[in-house]
């Protein structure tokens, strides 16, 4: 019989406390005193827990987590590669770690090497003329980019006249949200026959009010584009410009350079291609990369290198949009990228668009026959199935991913993109050895087969982890945000089932 | 050196059976002008052992760890305690997604609503959400959130927020939008911010406490916002609120409150990593909850009946709302979250409330050494917190070259923000700094001072 967890506020209690700061060594003086007339809070209600409980609580919440470091985690979109460890060890370094972004160009030498560094490197092998490390995130990364495109488009005087930008129907949900933001107006487009972009309503989408079109290539089929050099060249020629969702590099990286398929600017997810781990959700990085045209509006400020050698952060840059983050981007991020991709080199960085697209490929032909491939042409590193086969055992895309948590190893994505039904979205990433895929594959064959046999246990599922299947109605209608403060030393409930 | 983990020989066994004799017809849908054929002019490959010297050689050259930090300006040098990164470095945290599958996240999950209930307390506010990319970013969600509730467009700024966070602000926003006040430095008085304050409106944004450190006094702000039909706004520091009375509280028959209250939290549990990545935190009123941006994780049950936690009202979110989602947020900071939670969790009631004292002691301790130094003043008398303004005789650059002599970084060159304010220096003395350190501080000032 296993106590139910508890929360740290249910644990502990007066006297209780974790570890000591030092006495004050300077001479003290009441509150009173020296904050005259500011109001101070009467309570704080904190936990009150010694410091082994904290650490057993932490611990006992990571033996919770499914992790890539654990198990596969083929979830689509996302690149769930080995994140190397010794990258996390070089961001910890106390130089890097301790060094204050305002202690002066002089001073942080060593970490402006990093940001030049990542903004060359990065440039090289997206094909463009110059980064921004500033935005923090993917999301972050398109709205820069966005704001680029706008900026250019003012500076044309055709900043009230383009106003609409075109995405595609496949689309992360991230594109219409960043558009939204800068006061854009999204016109998505129906994807053609082999879910790519159909260049008839391309062109009919296009005229003198586009101001972008937004593509992510491969799309989230996993599929290349075949014709986007087209794309990118009927963009420009109604005076739009072109913007790459990077989230899927992956599939491209040291083969194909995005500024030689006519892109005007990107942003680089270094959470997903560069490795540095997603952490349960972030932090991540989201730098942006741009044609020559574009480099006057980027953010400030970015690091160059003075007449003598010596590397500083530029602020004179006119043209920029402005400031896109408090200081200078997820610096510590940048450093994991940096370690990530000099690790690899060249060569090593071709062979991870490489194996990433043939994982991909052979797990989707070995699973082709099991789940319905809706796209069956070859895919780079990610591909899409539909669950919507096994409907007629009253079982849907979600039973088969609670079912496959139960084999040790992560659901894909599911029920994206839209345009699938019962989508199942597998992104093996290039780290897999053919072992696990060969056990990823038997675990959906496994299911599918259960789904045939006996649909209530994938209904049911998942059986084997810390919780079965969640109540997520009563989740939403309920909204319990936060603890309840008066559950302070709360006996621990013992849990219903034996484990 | 590779991460990938195929041989040759599996390399044919997986091409026969995809059915395709070469590799490269996988790529057939690429056109040929596209593809590379030599590899990216980038340097490498280096091994852990080349990769440790190179970058362990370039961490050295930033001088960040041999000299005694008074800086500040947004980022502290607060105490991280070792069980911080022993924790949140285990891998089952760290290299984990975002908890889109519950069951087999409950770790992240459960972190992220004591996180959400630990700010909340903090904060005074019924909700907090999961993070935003830092402080700036998250004002500026906050600042948008105000205008989609109110339907107005313009912000009045109020007194010294962090200009850092101003310029993100005018970024997103259009600059003829924000209002500040007043022109010149210091806190806003009540009247100056209400002539400012019209219909038009859709919040005021104070900081507290400000850019230079000092304490203001919020409740008239609130009510003066709340008179015009906005939203107020606090962008405050976490270790200042286990102090200071919370801003999203409204005492009984007392004061309104704050409606959000947002800030950078880079001070709980993690270093200032030259910048990033920083932690934003976001909390409301829960009238604004449905208008939040970003993760929340909710309580709710198994189908056993036990406890657990998973991500609610997503459908406010960008992957499901798309164009109309309230952000377009979606990775945001959580490993720094569940650092800040590790730190609040080990700081706890008494903890927490003794950092903020021995800020508060040592910065005066440090602010009163100072007003014997020949030369040397206290340009603002109003009360304050970690943080002060030293007005030098000399510029503050100087005295922070002669500062890194006597192994202390003396505070932060405020001409870097304003030319006006070159002889300004900003000093942040934490709980981690020693009455000798904070002596040998002083000390340097003086020379620098006579220096002249």
């Amino acid at each position: 019989m296993s106590a139910e967890r508890r929360l740290l506020i249910e644990q502990g209690g007066p006297g209780h406390r974790g570890p000591a700061l030092p006495a004050c060594d300077v001479p003290a003086r009441p509150l009173a005193e020296l904050l005259p007339g500011v109001p101070l809070r009467d309570e704080l209600r904190f936990p009150q827990v010694t410091e082994p409980e904290v650490v057993r609580h932490f611990i006992e919440l990571s033996t919770l987590n499914h992790h890539v470091d654990r198990g596969v985690y083929p979830l689509g979109s996302c690149t769930m590669k080995h994140n190397p460890k010794i990258n996390d060890e070089l961001a910890s370094l106390p130089g890097f770690a301790q060094a204050h972004p305002l202690a002066g160009d002089g001073a942080t030498q060593g970490c402006l090497k990093v940001i030049a560094t990542v903004q060359r490197l990065l440039a090289e092998i997206t094909g463009f003329a110059a980064v921004t490390t500033q935005p923090a995130a993917g999301a972050h990364g398109e709205l820069t980019g966005l704001l680029l495109i706008r900026a250019h488009h003012r500076a044309r005087g055709e900043g009230e006249k383009r106003r609409r930008v075109i995405v595609p129907d496949s689309a992360h949900g991230t594109n219409p949200a960043s558009v939204n933001l800068v006061g854009y107006e999204t016109v998505v487009i129906r994807s053609g026959d082999h879910a790519t972009v159909s260049l008839e309503s391309l062109e009919k989408a296009l005229d003198d009010r586009t101001a972008a079109v937004m593509l992510t290539v491969p799309n989230t089929l996993g599929l290349f584009e075949p014709q986007v050099l087209e794309v990118t060249r009927l963009a420009h020629a109604a005076g739009a410009q072109c913007y790459m969702d990077g989230a899927n590099l992956n599939a491209l990286v040291g083969r194909v350079r995005p500024g030689d398929l006519g892109f005007d600017v990107m942003h680089i997810n270094v959470h997903k291609t560069f490795s540095t781990p997603h952490g349960g959700g972030g932090p991540g990085g989201g730098p942006v990369a741009v044609a020559r045209h574009l480099e006057p509006f980027l953010p400030v400020p970015l690091a160059v290198s003075g007449p003598d050698g010596r590397l500083r952060l530029d602020w004179d840059r006119p043209q920029s949009i402005g400031r896109v983050h408090s200081f200078n981007g997820n610096f510590g991020i940048l450093v994991r990228a940096l370690a990530y991709i000099l690790s690899l080199g060249p060569e090593g960085l071709r062979e991870v668009s490489k194996m990433a697209t043939l994982n991909a490929n052979y797990l989707m032909r070995r699973l082709a026959g099991t789940y319905e491939l809706p796209h069956p042409e070859p895919c780079m590193h990610e591909f899409v199935l539909s669950g919507r086969g096994l409907k007629k055992h009253g079982v849907r895309t979600l039973d088969v991913a609670k079912r496959l948590l139960d084999f040790g190893v992560h659901a894909p994505t599911v029920y994206f993109p839209l345009i699938v039904e019962e989508a199942l979205m597998i992104e093996p990433t290039e780290t897999e050895t053919l072992d696990r895929l060969d056990y990823f594959a038997a675990a959906m064959e496994r299911i599918a087969a259960e789904a045939r046999d006996n649909p209530q246990l994938l209904r049911d599922a998942p059986h084997t982890t810390p919780v079965g299947r969640l109540d997520e109605g009563r989740a939403a209608r309920e909204l319990r945000l936060k603890w309840d403060p008066a559950a302070r030393g709360a006996p621990a409930r013992e849990s219903a089932t034996c484990r | 050196m590779s991460f990938v983990g195929l041989t040759r020989d599996e390399e044919r066994r997986m091409l026969a059976g995809i059915g395709v004799a070469r590799f490269e017809e996988l790529l057939a849908a690429i056109p040929k002008e596209a593809l590379c054929e030599r590899p990216p002019a980038i340097p490498g490959p280096l091994s852990e052992i080349e990769l440790r010297r190179l970058l362990g050689d370039w961490s050295r050259e930033n001088h960040a760890a041999d000299a005694v930090s008074f800086q500040g300006a947004g980022l502290y040098d607060h105490w991280i305690p070792a069980a911080v990164d022993a924790l949140a470095g285990r891998s089952e945290f760290a290299t984990a997604y975002t908890p889109y599958q519950a069951e087999v996240a409950q770790g992240t999950l459960t972190a992220i609503f004591e996180f959400q209930s630990l700010i909340a307390e903090l904060t005074g506010c019924d909700v907090a959400n999961a993070s935003m990319y830092d402080g700036a970013t998250a004002m500026v969600e906050a600042v948008l959130l105000a205008r989609r509730h109110t339907g107005r467009k313009r912000v009045v700024v109020a007194g010294l927020v962090h200009p850092h966070h101003v310029a993100v602000l005018r970024t997103y926003l259009d600059p003829a939008e924000v209002t500040l006040v007043p022109e010149a430095p210091g806190l806003a008085t009540p009247e100056e911010v209400r002539a400012v304050t019209g219909a038009d409106v859709a919040c005021v944004v104070y900081q507290q406490p400000d850019f230079f450190g000092l304490i203001g006094s919020p409740h008239a702000l609130h009510a003066l916002a709340h008179e015009a039909g906005a939203l107020a706004v606090a962008v405050c520091d976490p270790i200042a609120l286990a102090l200071l009375e919370p801003p999203g509280r409204s005492p009984a028959d007392g004061p309104r409150a704050a409606d959000i209250v947002v800030g950078e939290a880079q001070c709980l549990g993690n270093p200032v990593s030259f910048g990033g990545p920083l932690l934003g935190f976001f909390a409301a009123h829960q009238s604004l909850l449905r208008g939040l941006p970003g993760r929340l994780a909710a309580q709710t049950v198994d189908r056993q009946g036990r406890r657990a936690f998973t991500l609610t009202l997503q459908t406010r979110e960008q992957h499901i709302r798309r164009e109309k989602a309230t952000s377009n947020i979606c990775t945001n900071q959580g490993l720094l979250a569940l650092r800040a939670t590790i730190y609040m969790g080990l700081l706890g009631r008494e903890g927490m409330r003794e950092v903020a004292e021995l800020c508060v002691q040592k910065t005066h301790h440090a602010a009163r050494l100072v007003q014997g130094i020949p030369g040397y003043r206290l340009p603002f008398t109003a009360p304050f917190f970690r943080e002060f303004v030293v007005e030098c005789p000399i510029g503050a650059r100087e005295v922070i070259e002669t500062g890194l002599e006597h192994g202390v970084r003396p505070g932060v060159n405020l001409g870097r923000f304003r030319p006006e304010w070159k002889n300004l220096l900003l000093v942040a003395v934490t709980e981690q700094r020693s009455r000798d350190q904070i002596e040998r501080w002083a000390e340097a000032l003086k020379q620098a001072g006579g220096a002249r």
